[in-house]
């Protein structure tokens, strides 16, 4: 194939900027400060700030605190990723049956991806209104006396809860779409090779879907980890309290609410790290993906 | 192996279309019988029927003693190739073979006996351990009859398995495809709207035409005994030339008045004439007028193309004969003569 090329060395320089400064000023000049400000112990007033080299990582990895929070971050993130897809892949693989071909449903059904977090957030907090909320009701007729906002469980349940249904139509959408894109003489093979549905799901159907289910895994990781601010910001309505966060919205609270800029620069850079480590991981997870990739 | 009966078999698609009209037929033992038909006429349709993948509207559908409408696929004791082969693309050659085995609760060392004896009779062995995606499309083809034959199935479906390979591929497997039947004996059949195809490989031949059952019989009965005007033009290459005529004062005429032959009794008005262009001899003292426009060479043979009576006609001629383009006299053999009302059946 013949590469186009550009006789100017200049130009390309030139249309590439506004997105190069975009980058350099909204992600590397932030990210250096922050790198640079977590060595640092800022003044609450904000009169100047002193140089304490690690610090800020050495409390935080020593904080009860920040390990739960860290805790909690791990177990909501396999939670919220694990149930949106599981649920998402059973409602695609029941939905694919009688979709085939139809494919307004399909948009119809997706709906709630253009819900905002906060949004969703707020309809989670109208659904467990303490006094009225339908589910907070649900639950009391099953003997849950349900507390938004006060026990953390049960504001754990909602955040999870939420956050899930904010993502499983997202994860339907791609599912369905691989469903739909098997060859049906691949499934009508199948159909006469095996008489059990749940065996044609593991044998073929499931090790098919593997390339978008580990495109979904990856997303949805990255959901539960960052994207899912709004729901929480919402739902602990910044009051941190007894209730439970996540490490990204821990970042926000000590930063903003408890003006320990420092501390909180130290825990984003954390978070850098652990983004960059799981790029890194997605990365040779698609050399590897080349190899499940079918065609 | 066994015998495959339709009772009055009919499809209509939830759509409203009526792909199979009520047909009936019966396939014995052992029998290669091939659908046949232009593109849209059902063919599919009644196979899938048949293996179970679409639903039976109405009508009786047996395989061997037993009444399966409404028997999953897994459990009709059958096989399918299909067209784009619908290998597994995750499994190796090996497991795509085994797979129906191992879900039939087969033991092991007997799947991998088998396997290996398919994979002999297939000259698959140096791919066992192959993707689908690393074969050639007559070894995708292979290894699709691969894990039809390793179940030992009574009755085998191939819907078009050929019509992705290229002419000279398509030629050995047939001949193969061909020969594995015979060698196993097991009930087949074969969809396919290669008449060549059809020629070649069947026992016996269903020619369909729009959801209907033109004709059923020998490759050499359709071929030499077409029952209407659409079989007669569907089958052969070139097909049976088709010339409109009239019967009067006993004899069948062509436009322009040249007698062909007597007429069978008690006709009169116009009819269509079928003759086989093998059947039409240059002769100077001859009836008819050939006008020849163009010669087709073809190595063994040559077809010359042109008019008589105004209507296109087509002639075979061998190769150790010569001709120049223009008009000849040409003799047709009476005896070999079919004729067809103005409804396209056979008189
Ligand atoms: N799922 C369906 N719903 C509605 N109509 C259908 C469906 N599948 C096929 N048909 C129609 O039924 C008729 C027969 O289709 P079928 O696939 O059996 O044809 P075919 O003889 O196999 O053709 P081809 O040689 O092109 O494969 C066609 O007119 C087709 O449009
Ligand atoms: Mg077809």
């Amino acid at each position: 194939m013949k590469r186009a090329g550009f006789a100017n060395t200049w130009l390309p320089i030139l249309l590439l900027i506004p997105q190069l400064s975009i980058v350099a000023i909204f992600f590397y000049w932030p990210a250096l400060e922050a790198v640079q400000s977590s060595f640092f112990l800022q003044d609450p007033f904000g009169f100047g700030s002193t140089f304490v080299g690690f610090e800020n990582y050495a409390d935080l990895f020593g904080s009860a605190e920040y390990r739960k929070v860290a805790w909690f971050t791990v177990i909501f993130t396999l939670l919220v990723t694990f149930l949106s897809l599981a649920i998402a892949l059973l409602l695609a693989v029941k939905a694919d049956t009688i979709l085939r071909g139809a494919k307004t449903y399909r948009t119809l059904l997706m709906w709630v991806y253009a819900v905002a977090p906060p949004v969703a957030g707020f309809i989670g907090v109208i659904m467990f209104n303490q006094t009225w909320g339908p589910l907070t009701n649900l639950a009391g007729l099953v003997g849950w006396d349900f507390v938004l906002g006060v026990k953390f469980n049960d504001t754990a349940f909602a955040m999870v809860l939420v956050s899930v249904w904010k993502q499983v139509p997202v994860n339907f959408i791609f599912f369905l779409s691989g469903l739909q894109s098997f060859p049906k003489s691949v499934r009508e093979a199948a159909l006469i090779d095996n008489r059990s549905a749940s065996g044609r799901f593991w044998d073929i159907t499931f090790p098919l879907l593997a390339p978008t289910g580990f495109f979904l895994l990856i997303t949805n990781i990255t959901y539960a980890l960052f994207d899912t601010f709004g729901v929480v910001d919402t739902l602990v309505k910044g009051e941190p309290g007894n209730n439970p966060m996540t490490l990204v919205y821990k970042v926000y609270v000590d930063g903003f609410r408890g003006n320990d800029l420092g501390g909180s620069s130290a825990q984003s850079v954390i978070l850098m790290v652990l983004v960059l480590v799981l790029a890194l991981t997605v990365f040779q997870f698609r050399l590897v993906e080349r190899r499940i990739h079918y065609t | 192996m066994a015998e495959v009966k339709l009772n009055s078999v009919r499809k209509i698609y939830p759509n409203g279309a009526e792909a199979v009209t009520p047909s009936s037929f019966h396939i014995q033992d052992g029998e290669f019988v091939v659908l046949v038909g232009p593109s849209g006429c059902g063919k599919s349709t009644l196979l899938r029927m048949i293996a179970g993948l679409e639903e039976i509207t109405e009508g009786e559908l047996m395989i061997g003693d037993r009444v399966v409408n409404h028997t999953d696929p897994a459990d009709r004791d059958i096989a399918m190739v299909f067209q784009n082969y619908a290998l597994y693309p995750h499994m190796t050659v090996k497991k795509n073979i085994a797979y129906g085995l191992k879900n039939r609760k087969t033991p092991g060392d007997e799947i991998e006996r088998k396997v290996a004896e398919a994979a002999q009779m297939l000259n698959l062995g140096d791919y066992l351990d192959r993707k689908p995606s690393q074969l050639s499309g007559g070894q995708r083809q292979r290894v699709a009859m691969g894990r039809a034959i390793v179940r030992d199935p009574a009755l085998f479906l191939f819907d078009e398995p050929l019509s992705n390979l290229d002419a000279k591929l398509r030629n050995q497997m047939r001949i193969e495809i061909k020969a594995l039947q015979r060698r196993l004996g097991v009930t087949s059949i074969y969809v396919t709207h290669d008449q060549v195809e059809a020629m070649t490989m069947a026992d016996r031949i269903i020619v369909l035409n729009g959801g209907r059952i033109e004709q059923i019989g020998s490759p050499s009965e359709i071929y030499h005994n077409p029952t209407s005007t659409f079989v007669a033009s569907f089958m052969g290459a070139p097909p049976m030339n088709l010339l409109d005529a009239r019967i009067a004062d006993g004899t069948v005429q062509l436009d322009g008045g040249a007698h062909v032959a007597a007429a069978p009794n008690g006709k009169t008005g116009p009819v269509t004439l079928g003759i086989r262009p093998e059947d039409v001899k240059l002769d100077a003292a001859g009836a008819l007028h050939f006008d020849i426009d163009l010669i087709e060479e073809l190595g063994a043979h040559r077809l010359l193309h042109g008019k008589v009576a105004g209507q296109p006609f087509t002639t075979h001629l061998l190769k150790d004969v010569t001709v120049e383009p223009g008009r000849h006299g040409v003799r047709i053999d009476p005896s070999k003569l079919c004729l067809f009302d103005t409804t396209g059946s056979r008189l």
